[in-house]
């Protein structure tokens, strides 16, 4: 086969985007847990590890710029790198949810919640659950898994939904819960946040498939 | 793909004695757009060019089968029966080839010389006028003007192939075949090539026969992927670089064969 090292190079990227991916997973599940655990030590790790991510993302980044200076891909070797380019975005993106709820953790520190988490990790398991797939989706070039999983994020849109109308009401039953209210809504609000970016990744695998560019589901929120 | 047609060819078949170099080829070249064909050596792309001026004929042992007609012009009719008129295909059909193959004399004559085998004008200042207006359709007007009685082989590559595509617009061409136009210069000379095909676009219909694909894409409205005598894929360029419909398209420009 002709071209090699060329395929080398994108085998290469895609490798690198999956030990991204698995990273802004990892960042995900620890953050699930910092917050049930309310665990602020484990927090504080994770805005600090923030880092890597951003690094790995910006390293990538380059490598696919190079590629297509150097090597002029076309038809589905382009898509792929372009592809590979805007996930790798998406899941920096990703990672700054996850340190975002670290932040909250640390902000919500020892203090006694409003009420219990209960949808919150569901929401949080579920979004986590779907980056995990739309990954595996992208590997096995897998546009039916990709279209399922952006119909999904209906789900985590509910649960979103539902969380947020409680603790509204916790808020305006006792106005001394505003704060800690607050806190648990910008919590949701990146878990399903996570959940959207998850969708644009399965569209990006849906068009490396089939080279159409869609909307597959627009979300809510 | 909607467009108005300039070349238009039904079932074309082209034998080399008993070896079949073209197969069934039916493809619509549009009109004033830049059509690119590529495909790996020995695939057709050349034949198929030139049969579109009948060029082939050359060839000892050619035969060719099916129809083609330009701008569905009755009179001229079917280019490929032998008894057309091919002085009047060759004016209405220009070509460009490889390497620049200007002639022993000076620029001024090179460009009278097609005026003088199709006996067209005879008055020296509509010659001047012509070769004028030809030469500063390809750029080249302002550096030669005052040189026009040097020999054309003193100029640079470029020079010399931007002299063969004047040699060309100067019969008045509807379509100009262009095979491997930038085989023989360097780079810059290459890019300054495209910019003025891309000119001539506005006025003329080109067919590009490169085997250099990311010429084809950069240069090209269309383009038809020929491998083995058989057209596989004819579209819009930037769907045929970005989304090909045919798997054996993909795996030739992506360079996993040829």
């Amino acid at each position: 086969m002709a071209r090699e090292r060329f395929r080398k190079h994108i085998n290469k990227l895609e490798n690198e985007m999956m030990d991204l991916g698995c990273t802004v997973s990892a960042a995900v599940g620890r953050a699930i847990s910092a917050l049930k655990d309310r665990d602020v030590d484990a927090a504080k790790k994770i805005v600090d590890d923030d880092m890597i991510i951003n690094r790995k993302r910006w390293e990538t980044e380059e490598n696919c710029i190079n590629l297509i200076a150097l090597q002029q891909p076309v038809a589905s070797d382009l898509r792929e790198i372009i592809a590979i380019m805007n996930i790798i975005t998406d899941l920096e993106r990703i990672g700054d949810y996850a340190e975002g709820v670290a932040k909250i953790v640390i902000m919500l520190g020892k203090e006694p919640l409003v009420k219990p988490l209960a949808d919150i990790p569901q929401m949080a398991d579920k979004g986590l659950d779907m980056l995990n797939r739309s990954l595996k989706a992208f590997i096995e070039r897998d546009s039916d898994l990709a279209a399922k999983i952006c119909d999904e994020d209906d789900e985590v849109d509910k649960l979103y939904e539902k969380t947020y109308h409680e603790l509204l009401s916790c808020m305006i039953g006792k106005p001394d819960t505003i704060t800690n209210a607050t806190y648990l809504i910008w919590a949701s609000h990146n878990f399903e946040r996570i959940a959207d970016r998850v969708t644009n990744i399965c569209e990006r695998t849906v068009f490396l498939v089939t080279g159409s560019m869609q909307k597959i589901n627009v979300s809510k929120y | 793909m909607k467009f108005k047609t300039s070349i238009e060819t039904f079932d074309l078949n082209l034998f080399y004695g008993d070896f079949q170099a073209l197969k069934n080829i039916s493809m619509k070249i549009p009109d004033k757009n830049i059509t690119a064909i590529i495909g790996p050596s020995g695939c057709g792309k050349s034949t198929l060019l030139r049969c579109f001026n009948r060029m082939n004929d050359l060839v000892e042992g050619t035969r060719l089968e099916g129809r083609l007609v330009i701008y569905n012009d009755e009179r001229l009719g079917n280019v490929l029966s032998p008894d057309i008129d091919l002085i009047a295909l060759r004016k209405k059909v220009g070509m460009v080839f490889q390497r620049p193959n200007v002639f022993n004399l000076s620029i001024y004559d090179n460009l009278r010389f097609g005026l003088r085998i199709h006996r067209m004008l005879s008055k020296k200042d509509e010659i001047l006028a012509e070769i004028q207006n030809s030469l500063e359709h390809v750029g080249l007007w302002d550096d030669l003007k005052d040189k026009l009685s040097k020999n054309a082989r003193s100029l640079t590559l470029e020079q010399q192939q931007r002299l063969c595509i004047a040699r060309v617009l100067i019969l008045k061409p509807e379509i100009i075949l262009l095979d491997e136009p930038c085989s023989a210069l360097d780079p810059m000379a290459t890019l300054k090539i495209e910019e003025l095909l891309r000119i001539l676009r506005n006025d003329y219909s080109l067919v590009i026969v490169t085997h250099n694909m990311q010429q084809a894409a950069r240069v090209s409205d269309y383009t038809g992927f020929l491998y083995i005598g058989e057209l596989v894929e004819f579209g819009e360029t930037t769907q045929v670089f970005t989304n090909p419909k045919e798997k054996l398209t993909e795996n030739y420009i992506t360079g996993r064969f040829g």
